[in-house]
């Protein structure tokens, strides 16, 4: 089944909170794929609104996606940028993000001039 | 008395949290506030129905228009207000282990401390209940009230109480379709104003019912539901199929203590405010000194009374601080405790009352 399957969508017009204002937009790669985004949401909502129905496969190869939605529970845990675990629904979305789909515990994939870069900060 | 030059710090900016500082900052006092998020306001910006209560207590007011007054007014004082700063530890004279943005770690040494973390929502266990699509009732609220995204179109919820029936208006509000509300208990557990909306609004309620299933491939596309006899156990043949996406979870919440649990207060189990909770006294002190809270963490009510008890720690520590002389502090916590016994009245303002009370005579025992 397609990932769109569910087929989620934005809230544009709501009876009490109006219509829905542009933050500005920010482009993101979910597993390579381009993807606009609002400016200032977390990476869950950016791939709710896409239809990105998996976030990440445990161990034992069951499929996840999200369920505080406010960084309590871990639940919606993605590789982002090359970190894995990194909790997608309080993760704000940056220009460029790479977020890939976890599997497991997932795994470290940074670069080395990164890596050089993060021990000089 | 000369006033402390340490000061206090807040964790949590939630309602309770906003409200200490804010009363801390007006007395004078040096006072710091901590949250792990990106935005102040806690879960304030997802409620977007009217406040019950007085006039005082902004009734009638809406969640996210209380979360900005409060924003303003900390903004206005001059609150030193430190987001993306996550505290993972209280050690001993009030030392508070911070780390802000997952890469400077520091510590501050507090003269008093005010824990208003809050409360986690709880989970429910049954087959299928890891299936992307199962979620928990304020994580679909986040979606479509913060974040403005449907996180599917047909929704089952669980739990009648007053987060899974404003939950379930709040989803129609956003255009999804709610299949229905489920209760396991014999009656419906919410405010009648907003079980009533939901109702007119068509949508079927259940009750002795529970979900016992969700079923998809990869993603929730059935809830089986059925009856549940006197000891909740589901019965044999009642079992029916809802063709959903979307399953909430309004079940409860659990006060998050585990800050205070490091700083070593006392707790006590108060079934009916979400289960293990710090003991305190009557001006939200617990068993040690120094250390406060206020909200959702002293047991499971509304943004209402979180906002009355961030006060009465606010003003507390303020006067033990030396900021603030003994006559003043009993007049302003006399004014709040009063507004907030207005806040816990009714069939289930009393229930809670009656606990608060339980709690605050083992505080002043203590």
């Amino acid at each position: 089944m397609a990932e769109s399957a569910q087929n989620s969508i934005r809230i544009e017009k709501h009876p009490i909170l109006g219509d829905l204002q542009s933050t500005g937009e920010v482009t993101i790669y979910f597993e390579g794929k381009a993807l606009k985004a609002r400016a200032g949401e977390p990476i869950m909502s950016a791939l709710v609104a896409a239809g990105v129905s998996i976030f990440r496969y445990t161990k034992k190869g069951l499929p996840r996606r999200m369920f505080c939605g406010i960084g309590r529970c871990t639940d919606c845990i993605m590789n982002v940028d090359g970190v894995p675990g990194v909790r997608t629904c309080v993760t704000e979305v940056r220009e460029g993000m790479k977020i890939e789909k976890q599997i497991g515990n997932g795994i470290w994939q940074i670069q080395k001039e990164e890596e050089a870069g993060n021990e000089a900060q | 008395m000369k006033p402390n030059s340490k000061p206090a710090v807040v964790i949590g900016a939630g309602p309770a949290g906003l409200c200490a500082a804010i009363e801390l900052k007006k007395a004078g006092a040096p006072v710091i506030l901590m949250d792990e998020n990106a935005k102040p306001g806690g879960q304030l910006f997802k409620q977007i129905h009217k406040f019950f209560g007085s006039k005082e207590h902004k009734a009638g007011v809406r969640g996210f228009d209380i979360g900005n007054e409060l924003l303003a007014e900390s903004l206005q004082l001059g609150i030193d207000v430190r987001l993306n700063t996550e505290v993972v530890g209280i050690e001993k004279d009030q030392k508070v282990w911070a780390v802000e943005n997952r890469t400077r770690s520091y510590v501050i040494d507090a003269d008093r401390i005010i824990i208003a973390t809050g409360a986690t929502e709880n989970a429910l266990s049954f087959e299928g209940w890891t299936l992307p699509g199962v979620m928990t009732a304020g994580c679909a609220q986040t979606l479509i009230n913060v974040h403005r995204v449907l996180p599917g179109h047909c929704v089952l919820m669980v739990g009648s109480g007053n987060v899974g029936v404003i939950v379930a208006y709040q989803l129609l509000q956003a255009g999804a379709e709610v299949a229905a509300v489920i209760e396991a208990a014999p009656n419906l557990g919410g405010y009648g104003v907003h079980t009533a909306k939901v109702r007119r609004a068509g949508v079927p309620f259940f009750t002795s019912t529970t979900v016992i299933k969700a079923e998809g491939k990869e993603s929730v596309e059935r809830a089986v539901i059925a009856n549940v006899d006197s000891k909740f156990i589901p019965i044999a043949g009642t079992e029916k199929i809802l063709d959903v996406d979307t399953i909430c979870i309004a079940v409860g919440l659990t006060p998050s203590i585990e800050l205070a649990s490091l700083a070593g207060c006392g707790m006590m189990y108060v079934p009916e405010l979400g289960g293990n909770m710090p003991i305190h006294n009557e001006y939200m002190q617990t068993t040690i000194e120094t250390v406060y809270i206020a909200g959702d963490i002293a047991g499971v009510e509304e943004a209402s009374t979180a906002m009355e008890e961030g006060r009465l720690a606010g003003i507390h520590a303020a006067w033990a601080m030396g900021y603030m002389t003994e006559q003043e502090m009993q007049s302003k916590t006399e004014k709040t405790r009063e507004r907030l016994a207005a806040l816990r009245q009714g069939i289930f303002g009393l229930k809670r009352l009656i606990a608060k009370e339980r709690v605050i005579q083992r505080g002043i025992a203590q």
